[in-house]
């Protein structure tokens, strides 16, 4: 299997913007991350208790927020780079049914740290908004 | 009618001020090492497709010595897993006393509204993660979507098995007074739409900030009128703004109330970066916190069917170009 190739500073840009992404919420995704990430909260998986605490359905947890933003930025950014910080400010919950479609633009490039600026927005508004910082290998000399 | 801030109201600030520096969980180990197992549960859900996380050899190719944990993942291995959620066993600390003293404010919602992870170094197959929480602070009263709460803001410090720092979580949560179901909210009284001023408000419902300008003399103008009145021509279109503006001038209103709106009232004269001036609500803010020159931002609130308005909110800082 050969290695995707990872971007290094030189090639990328304040700017620059990431291809989008579409992620389709299904029922299955929500309570699959959910169990996966260990969060056995009733909201994120039952969804008569979830209507009961006054949810209109199960919703997605934060830690598959967080692993969703990772995500699209380290597999923009290449298998070697290391991510650095992962910083989200959450808005409407991400139901089943929906899609949150993420977008993101790099927003600063000091030496090898990129910033770059994520959206994850589905039909209600912003779920995530936020920024990753990830550490890119150094030019082939 | 009270006004300012009774004995009571102090002395519960205090007694919560009294929590900021407080460790409201102790340092607690993960039920599991970092395995890879649980990293594969994890890739698979999210549909993670870098293979540094499962496969040996790719992570040896990116200058790693083995397999890496999702740096997100961090959090997953302090959870504290599926018996402990539905059977918490009594416990008492910190954590449960602050969130006492919260429930007697009233305070007995939850939501989590931000996350900001630091990562040192990435966790391996074998590291013994625990974590820590620490209150870093608590918010005066806030009026928010929810109702009124307080923001709550922790550290998380995760440590290795030699205790070690491999990341930290600065974590907020709103603690709010859950709002009675409420009646559908009132509409707001309506403009009157003519001929001269149907553009901006056309505009306004595909959520465009836009300004009338001359085209004889280019000057801007606002509120919308047929004449220009520099020059007294009859020939105008529109510029679109960036939305950015400052805060020229305010009042608050807090008497007679109309069931449309939120009070205090927070009614602004905001200075566009084009350099009209526009008659807007402040969202976001309290009367408190609201300064002259204060940079804004506009948003759209939508009111029935066919009205959209632009209101201004804090803006949020904007990167700068030179650093």
């Amino acid at each position: 299997m050969s290695l995707a190739p990872t971007r290094t500073p030189s090639s990328v840009t304040v700017g620059d913007d990431l291809p989008e992404l579409a992620i389709p919420l299904t029922r299955t995704l929500i309570v699959a991350t959910a169990i996966a990430s260990r969060d056995y909260q009733d909201v994120h998986h039952d969804p008569g208790l979830a209507v009961e605490r006054g949810s209109k359905d199960v919703f997605m947890n934060i830690l598959t927020s967080n692993g969703l933003v990772e995500r699209y930025v380290a597999e923009w950014a290449g298998p070697a780079a290391r991510v650095k910080k992962i910083k989200i400010r959450l808005g409407v919950p991400n139901y089943p049914g929906d899609t949150m479609t993420m977008s993101g633009s790099v927003t600063a490039v000091d030496d090898r740290l990129v910033t770059v600026d994520v959206k994850g927005i589905n039909s209600l508004g912003p779920h995530a908004t936020g920024s990753v910082v990830v550490e890119l290998p150094e030019d082939a000399a | 009618m009270s006004a300012g801030t009774s004995y009571d109201d102090r002395q519960y600030d205090e007694r919560l001020e009294a929590f900021i520096g407080r460790v409201l969980n102790e340092r607690t180990p993960g039920q599991d090492p970092v395995n890879v197992p649980m990293i594969r549960h994890w890739v698979e859900a999210m549909e993670v497709a870098n293979p540094v996380h499962l496969d040996a050899d790719a992570a040896r190719a990116t200058g790693r010595d083995d397999v890496v944990a999702p740096a997100s993942m961090i959090q997953a291995w302090t959870m504290r897993g599926y018996a402990a959620t539905v059977r918490p066993q009594a416990a008492a600390g910190g954590f449960q006393e602050l969130i006492a003293l919260l429930d007697e404010g009233g305070y007995t919602s939850v939501v989590a509204t931000d996350s900001e992870f630091d990562f040192v170094r990435e966790v391996v197959p074998g590291d013994e993660i625990s974590v820590e929480e620490v209150v870093d602070s608590i918010s005066p009263e806030k009026a928010t979507g929810l109702g009124v709460g307080r923001f709550v803001t922790t550290m998380k410090t995760y440590r290795d098995g030699a205790g070690e720092v491999v990341a930290t979580q600065r974590w907020r949560t709103l603690r709010f007074k859950p709002a009675a179901k409420v009646e559908p909210r009132a509409e707001r009284p309506k403009p009157a739409i003519n001929l001269d001023n149907a553009f901006w408000f056309e505009a306004a419902r595909e959520r465009r900030l836009v300004v009338q300008r001359c085209t004889s003399c280019e000057s801007l103008r606002h509120p919308p009128g047929p004449e220009c009145p520099e020059c007294q021509s009859f020939e105008w279109d529109t510029v679109e703004c960036s939305g950015r503006g400052t805060l020229y001038s305010y009042v608050v209103a807090h008497h007679p109330r109309h069931p449309a709106f939120d009070y205090p009232l927070l009614i602004a004269v905001v200075e566009l970066e084009e350099g009209t001036r526009l008659i807007t609500n402040l969202t976001g803010v309290t009367p408190e916190d609201v300064t002259i020159g204060m940079p804004l931002a506009v948003q759209w609130i939508d009111d029935g069917p066919d009205l959209t308005l632009p209101v201004f909110g804090p803006a949020a800082p904007e990167p700068t170009e030179e650093s």
